[in-house]
């Protein structure tokens, strides 16, 4: 027998907590890899999309004559061209049973509902002649008014759907109350107006827009037995089901392939109109085509994120101590509930409460459409706007009451004795420790120092004022247990699949249905399996994405692939190690009962005698010599269904400078302490915590989408929608506490949007104190430097961004908005 | 995205290129860098039939000492602009105005000239050129003019070059000795300006002998702040006086209001970053 894992266990570095770099970044940075755009197949066509310019309005008529007759153009169909075939894009969570939602056709042929639907789709042999023809497509449209601004859609003045008659697509309410997890927060505000502080604030979720680096492109090829579609998409098995169940074809003559995908931040966590269509014409004509989205069309068209109004009122006795607080939130769908749709903001539900020990709580979320680009999932989901709601009052209580922020916080918060804890929203937290987590932030943060300075440059009233912003998060991630998805009408459950291959040659293949986009899944579960199994990180491939090959899945959101899928993976690898166990035994002329397994290799007690598990690998392969009644197999697979969510916590410190005079605020430090539980890359868990905060701060300081007074994205570029570069950050400092989680066998909790659900109130939090003694209680996001000035400047103000672009082009609309700047569709929160 | 086709011609001479210029009038556009004009194509806001490249005309590009000015040639790249002595010694604000100009990519492709023709209000080198008082040589079919930059700046994306003319270099009288300061305010590092403010100031035995102060994006063409220069001329230089001169510095400005603020914010952001230019071009 010959011997090729052979390593003594002494000797071998074990794998978890070691900061690999990342085996797929070589070609992922390089782009000599498979990203969809790049795959072309025989006789592939190329696809452009016409588009709507208005936000809502009656196609009236499609004249396709002139495109038809373009160059090179084989077809130009519209959605009358189509029935049932077209499918339809499906939500998949509807939050209440009587939840209204508008059948979402990826092409409707009456009525478009937001400014970018498509409404006609051109197919050449070019991508350039697809584009020539899409702009010779004539359609006649009558226009509608539009439901835009969010609160008055709630109202109902205009609808963005007349046929249904409403806006409001469903009320979720929880009531700590009635579920029996804590008292009436009614009676709780009430005692308060009475003897104790009340605060009520209203802040601002702006929109915002994903932004994900790799446009959505997608192939299709119907030419095989099975069609095949490759996408750029975070969710393959997802995309495969609901093609299956929208446009009857058997999900047995479907393969969905996610190839390498450049990003997503749950922007590609959605079943689009685009690779719907793709489906259909490639169905229709039997050709491969692809459709590769312009940049300017992803900002359009693809969800968006966030855009909340959120209500608070906080109850606490004068001490401080919280009593009861109620949440009563306004969430914009857009024009159709999207996949998750107000499932987005449930997720953050039970997150308001946050690491606090609240006596009563009450949410109330009304959904609510308009014509708008559609919004769903968006890095954190819910759960930063509940942070950011939560962190932002915490500080206003302290400010009421006179005292420092982390006081506050540290007298309402759960002790670490008192895990595991049952909150006020139902939630059992298993493990954390905030008291640690604080004491190493304000360490590393200079926390005194940087309060005396504040001070000094109080006192003296230097032009830039200084100000600290803490934001003591935890979220709820691992995205989930089945029971409480069905609990909540979820259409599908929050397991995980994985299976392990073991090959004749002793090398290891690990198949996840965990699809990563950028996250490293590749390096970190070669790490798991390498220390767990015993073999060479180098001897693991990581096989994801393609149905084919993962057949079982539910891909990647909710910081869920390494607590869920990672959990299967350590499963799958036991039960092969189980598996392989009496062939040990057996080829070793041994007991079962003597065998040890470690270091890849089972030994008899006692003895030097051992085999390693590639060996056995080989020795099924061959099949010449195995136990009667044993299959030729030591393959193993396992699907894991989480016992509970998982929650990281930590504690985020943010120093921002505010120049009094112009309002523009800068970073002057930035450090955190996040539990995490176990890490098993630190390098990974580094770049999602840094990426996480930069998204995090763009929240905060930059990022907006913002609509004009007919319906359309203004901020349709990157000239307007800001996003930061390196040269806009600091160096943050990152740290770690560790309370393993306990629901989980490598004792690991999520980190792919801790750090931008716990940064945004951070950052706001500092901007806000900075200014404070200036009469200021907040800022509206992004705190751009005119709304800071105006805050610090008079009351009323600090409020709406303007509606116009700015116009470097000198040619078409944008520099047309110069002389009339529109409304925007945001309001002011005032200071 | 795919810009829409054209035809492409690429003179290696500015008489060829006013032929051409010449032969296909409206439905030509000139690309000299392409860094505002190759956006625009992409996203097919334009589609122009004929592109006239003048990257192969050499007797474009350079810099070179004429006596009382320097001479950039129109096809300079601004990062050989912001690196050149003779540019830093005699026109020191436009040396600090092309460092902060968009990113390094963009510098390298981009050209001087290029930049100045595009006319946009929000760019980074009208307002000190304005305020350095260049002279704008155009070609045209019947020789060449020299237009003052006062004369310049027409409107929004509007210049007095002709719609048969080129831009071919320009003239900027020295101004050694002279302090500079390009006082640019962005949200983000790679943004247009929201409000710059351009100054170079000659300080002479602690008083102002003269100052030139232009303004970037507070009206559709970059302007010159003529009531601040004014106020400071003659003065004694001190924290008060320029704060005082300062003050006016939107008077008779008409600032834009857009996502990044409001015309009497930008107004507010002209008087300081007025204040903070001078005291740095003063050496404050």
């Amino acid at each position: 027998m010959t011997a090729t894992q052979e390593r003594p266990a002494d000797e071998v570095e074990r794998e978890i907590g070691r900061d690999r770099r990342r085996k797929e970044d070589q070609r992922l940075i390089t782009g000599r890899t498979r990203w969809t755009d790049n795959i072309t197949l025989p006789g592939m066509l190329h696809l452009a999309m016409v588009r709507s310019p208005f936000a809502h309005a009656t196609i009236t008529s499609i004249d396709t004559t002139a495109a038809k007759a373009s160059t090179n153009v084989v077809a130009v169909l519209t959605g009358a061209d189509f029935g049932d075939e077209l499918g339809v894009c499906i939500n998949a969570w509807a939050i209440t049973t009587d939840q209204v939602t508008p059948t979402h056709s990826p092409m409707p042929s009456d009525r478009v509902s937001f400014a970018g639907e498509i409404v006609a789709v051109v197919v050449a042999r070019t991508a350039a002649e697809a584009r020539d023809a899409a702009e010779l497509v004539d359609v006649e449209y009558d226009e509608l008014p539009a439901a835009l601004d969010l609160k008055k859609a709630a109202a109902d003045e205009v609808l963005a759907h007349p046929d249904l008659g409403t806006n409001k697509s469903a009320l979720w309410v929880f009531d700590s109350g009635e579920a029996g997890t804590g008292g009436n927060v009614e009676e709780a505000i009430a005692k308060a107006r009475t003897d104790g502080i009340v605060i009520e604030r209203e802040y601002r979720q702006q929109r915002l827009i994903p932004a994900f680096m790799e446009p959505r492109s997608v192939v299709v090829d119907p030419t095989g037995e099975q069609n095949t579609m490759w996408s750029a998409t975070q969710i393959p098995h997802i995309v495969r089901f609901a093609l299956a169940a929208t446009t009857g074809v058997p999900e047995s003559k479907i393969r969905v392939v996610a190839p390498d995908v450049g990003g997503g931040f749950g922007g590609k966590l959605q079943v689009t109109p685009e690779e719907w269509i793709a489906w259909a014409v490639g169905r229709r004509l039997g050709k491969p085509v692809k459709y590769t989205e312009t940049r300017s069309e992803s900002l359009l068209s693809a969800h968006h994120g966030r855009d909340q109004w959120q209500k608070l009122t906080l109850a606490a006795e004068k001490d401080g101590s919280v009593t009861g607080f109620k949440v009563e939130l306004l969430a914009d769908l857009g024009a159709y509930v999207a996949i998750v749709g107000g499932g987005v903001p449930v997720l953050g539900a039970f997150m308001f409460n946050s690491i606090y020990k609240f006596p009563a709580y009450h949410f109330a979320c009304q959904t609510v459409l308009t014509n708008k680009t559609w919004t769903d999932a968006y890095r954190g989901a819910g759960r930063p706007e509940a942070t950011y709601a939560i962190e932002r009052i915490m500080d206003e209580l302290a400010a009421e009451v006179g005292v420092d922020p982390l006081v506050i916080r540290e007298k309402n918060w759960i002790k670490h004795e008192e895990f595991p804890f049952t909150t006020v929203a139902g939630l059992e937290y298993d493990s954390g420790n905030y008291e640690a987590a604080t004491a190493r932030a304000k360490e590393m943060f200079g926390y005194d120092e940087l309060r005396a300075e504040q001070k000094q440059r109080r006192e003296s009233g230097d032009t830039v004022q200084l100000g600290l912003g803490i934001s003591t998060f935890t979220e709820m991630c691992g995205l989930a247990p089945s029971r409480v998805l069905g609990q909540l009408n979820y259409g599908a459950g929050g397991w995980e699949h994985a299976s392990v291959r073991m090959l004749a040659t002793g090398k290891v293949e690990v198949i996840t249905g965990a699809s990563a986009h950028g996250q490293g899944h590749e390096t970190a579960f070669s790490q798991i399996v390498a220390d767990r199994l015993g073999v060479a990180f180098e001897d693991v491939e990581v096989l994801h994405g393609d149905t084919q090959i993962s057949h079982k899945g539910l891909d990647t959101y909710g910081s869920r692939s390494l607590v869920v899928g990672g959990e299967a993976l350590v499963r799958a690898v036991d039960k092969v190690i189980e598996k392989a166990r009496p062939i040990a035994a057996h080829l070793l002329e041994a007991s079962v009962d003597d065998l040890e397994y470690s270091g890849g290799r089972f030994s008899v007690k006692g003895t030097d005698q051992g085999l390693a598990i590639g060996e056995i690998a080989t020795a099924v392969f061959t099949a010449h010599n195995l136990p009667d009644d044993v299959e030729p197999s030591i393959d193993a697979e396992a699907t894991y269904d989480p016992v509970n969510f998982n929650y990281p916590h930590g504690t985020h410190l943010c120093a921002m400078e505010v120049d009094t005079e112009t309002g523009a605020v800068k970073m002057r430090k930035y450090v955190c302490c996040d539990d995490i539980g176990n890490i098993i890359n630190p390098l990974i868990v580094a770049g999602q915590v840094h990426g996480g905060l930069v998204q995090g701060i763009a929240q905060a300081l930059w990022e907006e989408a913002v609509y004009d007074d007919a319906g359309t994205l203004v901020s349709g570029s990157f000239v307007d929608y800001l996003l930061p570069t390196a040269a806009d950050t600091i160096s943050f400092e990152v740290d770690h506490t560790t309370s393993p989680s306990t629901t989980n066998t490598l004792g690991t909790k999520g980190v792919g949007e801790a750090g931008t659900i716990a940064s945004t109130p951070a950052v706001v939090n500092a901007v806000v104190d900075a200014v404070r003694h200036l009469g200021v209680n907040d800022i509206q996001m992004p705190c751009t430097p005119e709304r800071v000035w105006k805050a610090i400047n008079g009351p009323g103000s600090g409020g709406a961004t303007e509606g116009a672009a700015m116009p470097h082009f000198e040619s078409g609309g944008a520099a047309g908005n110069q002389e009339q700047p529109g409304q925007s569709s945001t309001e002011g929160a005032g200071s | 995205m795919i810009p829409a086709a054209f035809d492409y011609v690429a003179p290696t001479t500015v008489e060829d290129a006013l032929a051409a210029l010449a032969q296909y009038g409206d439905e030509a556009k000139i690309i000299a860098g392409g860094q505002s004009l190759l956006p625009v194509l992409r996203m097919r806001l334009n589609a122009p039939e004929w592109i006239i490249d003048l990257g192969k005309i050499e007797s474009l590009r350079g810099i070179r000492d004429d006596g009382d000015a320097i001479v950039i040639g129109a096809m300079t790249p601004h990062s050989v602009v912001g690196s050149d002595p003779l540019v830093a010694e005699h026109a020191g604000l436009i040396s600090k105005a092309v460092e902060h100009l968009a990113d390094a990519q963009v510098r390298h492709r981009g050209t001087f000239g290029g930049a100045l023709a595009h006319a946009d209000p929000a760019g980074d080198l009208g307002a000190p050129a304005l305020a350095l008082g260049a002279q704008f040589v155009i070609a045209g079919s019947g020789g060449t003019r020299t237009v003052a930059a006062d004369d310049f700046f027409v409107d929004l994306f509007e210049t007095a070059i002709g719609e048969d003319e080129i831009l071919t270099e320009v003239r900027i009288p020295k101004h050694t000795g002279w302090g500079a300061c390009y006082e640019k305010f962005v949200r983000v590092a790679h943004q247009w300006p929201i409000v710059a403010v351009a100054a170079t100031v000659k300080v002479d035995g602690g008083t102002i002998s003269e100052a030139r102060i232009g303004l970037t994006n507070m009206g559709s063409t970059p302007i010159r702040a003529r009531a601040v220069e004014e106020a400071l001329a003659g003065q004694s230089l001190s924290e008060d006086v320029v704060r005082a001169a300062a003050a006016k510095a939107a008077d008779g400005a008409n600032p834009p209001s857009d996502l990044n603020g409001d015309a009497d914010y930008r107004r507010h952001l002209a008087t300081v970053l007025t204040r903070r230019a001078v005291v740095a071009a003063t050496g404050g």
